[in-house]
Parts: C-alpha cells; structure tokens; sequence
C-alpha cells in the first residue's frame, strides 16, 4: 500500500484508540468520572429515577445500556461531533471547543517556530565559531535553560513585566472592549496578549534545540563532503546552506514532532497561569469544576490536534528529506 | 586434559582471546579488577569533567536535604512559626530563606518535600528508561512481526498528550505515593524514547561484530546485552537524565496549577501558594516565588550537568585516558554553575 495513503488511514485508526481510552476512562475505571458524576447529580438534589436521563444528555452515554451499547453510542457522538453537554458552562462541548482549538494551536505554533529558528540560529554560529568565548558563553547559557521549565519563565514574566512593571496584560487571548475580527486593533491586541505566553512558552525550548543544532553541525563539519565541497570553491554561503544546515537540521526534524506532542500537553500549565482561553484552559475548569464531558472532550480534541501535527509534520518530512521517499519512510 | 592446554595455549599464542585467559585469574583478582574497570576508572573520568563534578555537587546537596529530613535535623514546616510573615531571606539565622505569607519557614518547607520529590525522580526516570530499553531493543533487533506490533503500541501512546492524559488519571486515581506518581507522569514518556532507542539499535544490528556473534550462534540475549545495550548505554544514560527532568517540570508544574493531589507541602504546592495567596502584587513577596523556583532548577540543572559528563564514562574513546589529561573540554560550565548556586 502506498505510505502517503497508509498513514492517512492511521488517523482515524489513532483517533478510534484515544476515543474508546477515554470511553474506558469514563466507564470502566473504579471511582471513575462517571461514578462521580452519579454521585453529583445526586447530591445536586437530581431525583434518583432521573439521574440515568440527566447523565444520557450530559454524556451521551445511557448508562442502563449494556457496556457495548454505550460504547458504539459513545462512538458514534464523537463521530458526529457530539461531545455531550459541559455541566458547568451548560452549553454543548463541541462549542466550547471549537472556541478554544484556535488559541492552543496559535501559542503552540507560533512559539514552535520562534523556538526552532532561534534555537538553530544560534546552534550553527556556536558551531561555526565551536570554542569561542560566545559558543562557550552561548552552551552554558543553554544548560542552563534546559534546566529551567517553561512556566517558571511564564511566573516571572507575570510577576515583573505584568504585575510589578505593568508593561504586558496579566491575562486573556485579547482585551474584552475589542471586537472580535480581522480588525488592526483587534490582531494588535491580540499579539499584545499573546507575547507573555508565547515568550515563556519559546525560551524554555530554545536551550535544548541549540545544543543539538551545535552538536549535528559540529557532526557535520568534520564530514568528508563538506571538505570535498570546499576544496571544489564552493562559496561558504552555499556550504553553509545547503551543505551543512541541512544535514544538521534533518536529523532534528523528527524531534521536533516530538516536541510538538509535548509542548501541546504544555500548553495546560501555560493557559492556566496566563488565564489564557485555549483547550488547557477548559481542561482545567472542566477539572476544576468536576466537569467530565467537558474534561473528556478536551482531552479528546488536545489528542486529535496531536495526532494531525504530527501527521502533517510527518508528510513535509517527505517533502524536506529526498532520501525518505514515499514506501519507505517507516522502516526506520 | 588436552582441551585445557589447547586453551592455555592458545592463549600464549592469541592474546585476542582474552576469554581464555581469565579462566587463570583468581576471584580475588578479579574482583579487583571489575574494581577498576567499573568503578574506579568511570569514577575519575567523571570527577575529571566539570560538569560532571558540579552535578555530582550539586545532586549531593539535595541528598543531604533528604537525608536531614529523614532524621528530622531541622524542624517540620508549619504555620505560624515566625511572628514575622514575608520575612526576607538571609535575614535572620532562624528561618535562612526568610517565610511566608502565614509565617512558615520556607527553608523546612523545602527540605521536607525533598525525599518526596526524589523518590518520584527516581521512579519516573527508572520506569520511562527501562521500560523504553526494553521495548526499543527488543523491536529494534527482533524486528518483523514483534517490531510491528511494539511499534503500533507505541504509536498510540506517543499520539496521547502527556499531560493531559496523567490530569485525567490523577482525578480518578489520586496517586498520593510518590513512586506510583513518578510511573504516572511518565506513563507514555516511554514511548518516544522508546522509538529513538529502535531506530539505533537498527543501525548497530547491521555491524560486522553483530553479525559475526550472530553467525557464530549466539543467543538474542546474550546479543543484545553484550554487543548491543553497551553501545547505546551513553544515550540511555542521557535520556534516563531527561525522563527524570520531564517528571520534575510535570510534576511540579500540576501541583502548581493545583491538579495532583496533595497530602503535605512540596516545591509546586508551596509555589502554587505563592502565586495565588498574593506572592505576585508585592515585591517583599519575591523570595517567595524564587526559593521553590531555585530548589526546582537546581535539581534540574544538577541532573543535566551529570548527564552532560556521563558521556564520557561510557564513551571508551575517552575512558582509556582516564587520569585526567582530557581536562581540555568546555571550562565554561564552572562559571555557569558559580552563576546559578
């Protein structure tokens, strides 16, 4: 079978998985969600003949179905979109969501990129420049920011340049007297919003890529066909280039899906110091709130929006790597 | 007894064939020499690296933190310890690291979340690592339909976001033992890890010396411990640092937005507390923030720079010069850590 193909079936193949993980979540675990949420309905005063109704709307589950039943029910609502009812915004999941999606995937994305294109920046000047006071100066630094976690530059951002210095919000995606639109004011005050997050989220990352990017180019600069390069005149543009930064950055490519993966999961800690309205940000009110369905739904669409970046990251991959040509690109 | 002399012989003539010739060593002198080789040589390498020694400083610390808690040789942290609240540290000899909003001393409040924090690094790093050696070994070398299979597995696992998924078992497990927690925040790290390890083991499958141990026989185990795992030792060593990174910054990080669940304090709660009992309106409440920041970074920064020299213990090239003339290295990371201490 084609690759292209094959890992376009492997989507709703992944997303079918994480679906029935939080079915089980919901169902099967002891002591889990949906036992609470009996449980709370019933505290909430929720008459006991009318607790399995409540919970089929909330979750679109019927719980006096047998456990197939539920399970094919559960399925097809997420097929159609239907997460259930959120208990404590009472409005339906999906709208909640698809509000929020766009904010996680803006951090996420543009604080990736940042990351990446600082981190090899400065990589391939330590290299070029391997044992100068700047690479020494630029590796310690960046020893240093790997052992730092990104919300500890998100609490100190918010602490001098928020709270003591007033310089940057404290809070929100945008200021709420602005229209929502592709207004200058609007995009304006969103960025504004957004640099504190996006910042911390960036620094935290950009250690690790540069010592990577030193490491492979260092790799790279010893090799034969960059001497071969050399001595047929090439300019030290096209060396630099095409020669060296591209065989440095390849093996980082795959990491970086990686990353992608882990920054996503990040984005819960970061959306929660900064009040910032993405998924992580309902997952913990959902959370908070003993919200299941919402809580549920969060984690769901955070896993589809995983598994479509690395789906996507994986077909550029292709396009960036001649040597990974369609067929063959999973046997390593 | 011919195939004892054959033996002997051989070994006068091929030294190569050094297996032969260990059989004369007594248990004594082999001893010492498993010494040597395994902890005495890998021991100066890694104190002749500065990196490796800050780390080896650094982690001790910790330790002694742990260790003072154990045996209770500074008082618990409670409320209302000091009269005087937000006390700046390195004010007064009674509470070094000054107090907090409720006057506890933030200095006990440190040491006694330091075995806690611990016991969960070791177990997060241990689980995530070894089970990723495993399972990346194994398909890496068996391949075919055993690699299929591991690899779909792991596939999924690498598909669930992290942190999201342990939020969602920690509501409905409310792991309070810190070794179960360590598993937890860790419970898909493995996955990842688990792929690159694969991907190695597949290029260190094709060398001639495997193929030779291959061809002459040897068992999938004995291959596989002796031909393939010392080979990717150092970038396991490395990762097995970052796994019990990970589970540091995931740890903390939910016990600051106040998702884990708590029975006493620790360096994200006490964090947590400053930041929403007022630690961010008053730069008198400054300490409050950066004490459990430091106690955080520096754990990590201590487990980075011990992975950072490990390299060279396993890297052989390195290990036959072990007295310490390979000190030309970076120097750099002296004045990192002076800066960051």
């Amino acid at each position: 079978m084609n690759y292209y193909l094959r890992r376009t079936l492997r989507i709703p193949a992944t997303i079918l998985a994480v679906a029935t993980l939080t079915f089980g979540l919901i169902r099967l675990l002891p002591g889990g969600p949906f036992t609470q949420l009996r449980i709370q309905l019933l505290q909430r005063g929720v008459p006991a003949e009318q607790v399995n109704a409540r919970i089929e709307v909330l979750q679109n589950i019927r719980p006096d179905a047998p456990l197939w039943q539920q399970y094919i029910d559960y399925i097809i609502g997420v097929v159609q979109l239907d997460l259930g009812q959120s208990i404590s915004l009472g409005k339906p999941v999906i709208d909640v969501l698809a509000r929020a999606l766009p904010w996680t995937v803006f951090l996420v994305v543009t604080s990736t990129i940042l990351m990446f294109v600082i981190g090899v920046l400065i990589g391939a000047l330590q290299a070029y420049y391997e044992g100068s006071r700047f690479d020494q100066f630029a590796s310690g630094g960046s020893i240093f920011l790997m052992s730092v976690p990104y919300y500890i530059f998100a609490v100190l951002g918010l602490f001098f340049l928020a709270f003591q210095w007033g310089w940057l919000p404290t809070g929100n995606a945008s200021a709420r007297s602005i229209e929502a639109g592709f207004t200058v004011a609007y995009l304006k005050s969103v960025l504004y919003h957004g640099a504190l997050p996006i910042a911390a989220f960036t620094i935290g990352g950009i250690g690790s890529t540069a010592l990577n990017m030193r490491g492979n180019s260092i790799q790279v600069l010893g090799e034969e066909f960059v001497e071969v390069a050399r001595l047929r005149g090439l300019s030290d543009n096209r060396i630099a280039t095409s020669y060296v930064a591209k065989n440095a950055i390849l093996p980082m490519y795959t990491g970086l899906l990686l990353q992608v993966g882990f920054r996503l999961g990040g984005t819960v800690v970061l959306e929660e110091i900064f009040s910032y309205p993405g998924l992580g940000y309902y997952l913990i009110q959902a959370v908070n709130a003993n919200d299941y369905p919402l809580m549920m739904g969060c984690f769901l669409v955070i896993t589809v929006t995983l598994v479509v970046a690395v789906y996507i990251a994986d077909l550029t991959y292709g396009l960036i790597d001649p040597r990974i040509s369609a067929g063959d690109s999973n046997a390593y | 007894m011919p195939t004892d002399a054959d033996a002997n012989a051989s070994s006068d003539d091929l030294d190569w064939r050094s297996a032969a010739s260990e059989e004369e060593v007594s248990t004594r002198d082999r001893l010492a020499e498993f010494y040597r080789r395994s902890v005495r040589e890998p021991a100066l390498v890694a104190w002749s690296d500065n990196r490796t020694r800050a780390g080896i400083v650094i982690l001790s610390a910790y330790v002694a933190m742990a260790l003072v808690d154990v045996f209770g040789l500074w008082r618990d942290a409670s409320p209302n310890q000091s009269t005087e609240r937000l006390l700046a540290p390195f004010q007064s000899l009674k509470y070094p690291l000054g107090t907090t909003q409720s006057g506890v001393d933030l200095l006990a409040l440190i040491i006694d979340s330091t075995p806690f924090i611990l016991l969960m690094v070791l177990a997060g790093g241990v689980w995530a690592t070894s089970l990723a050696v495993f399972v990346g070994t194994i398909s890496g070398y068996k391949g075919g339909r055993v690699d299929t299979v591991i690899t779909s597995i792991s596939d999924f696992f690498m598909a669930v976001p992290g942190l999201p998924l342990v939020i969602v078992l920690a509501i409905t497990l409310s792991p309070e033992n810190p070794l179960l927690l360590g598993v937890i925040l860790t419970i898909n790290y493995w996955a990842g890890l688990g792929r690159s390890i694969r991907s190695q083991v597949l290029s260190i499958r094709e060398e001639s010396y495997v193929e030779a141990s291959r061809t002459m026989g040897t068992g999938t185990l004995r291959i596989i411990r002796k031909d393939v795992l010392p080979n990717i030792m150092p970038y396991v060593m490395v990762n097995f640092v970052l796994a019990a990174r990970y589970t540091i910054f995931a740890s903390v990080g939910l016990y600051f937005i106040g998702v884990l669940p708590y029975s006493g304090q620790n360096w994200g709660v006490t964090l947590n507390n400053a930041y929403s009992q007022g630690g961010l309106f008053t730069m008198q409440a400054l300490h409050w923030l950066l004490v459990p920041i430091v106690a955080i970074v520096g754990l990590a920064f201590g487990l980075i720079l011990l992975s950072q020299g490990m390299d060279r213990i396993f890297n052989p090239r390195v290990r036959t010069r072990f007295s310490g003339e390979s000190e030309s290295v970076e120097e750099t990371d002296d004045e990192t850590t002076t800066g960051l201490m």
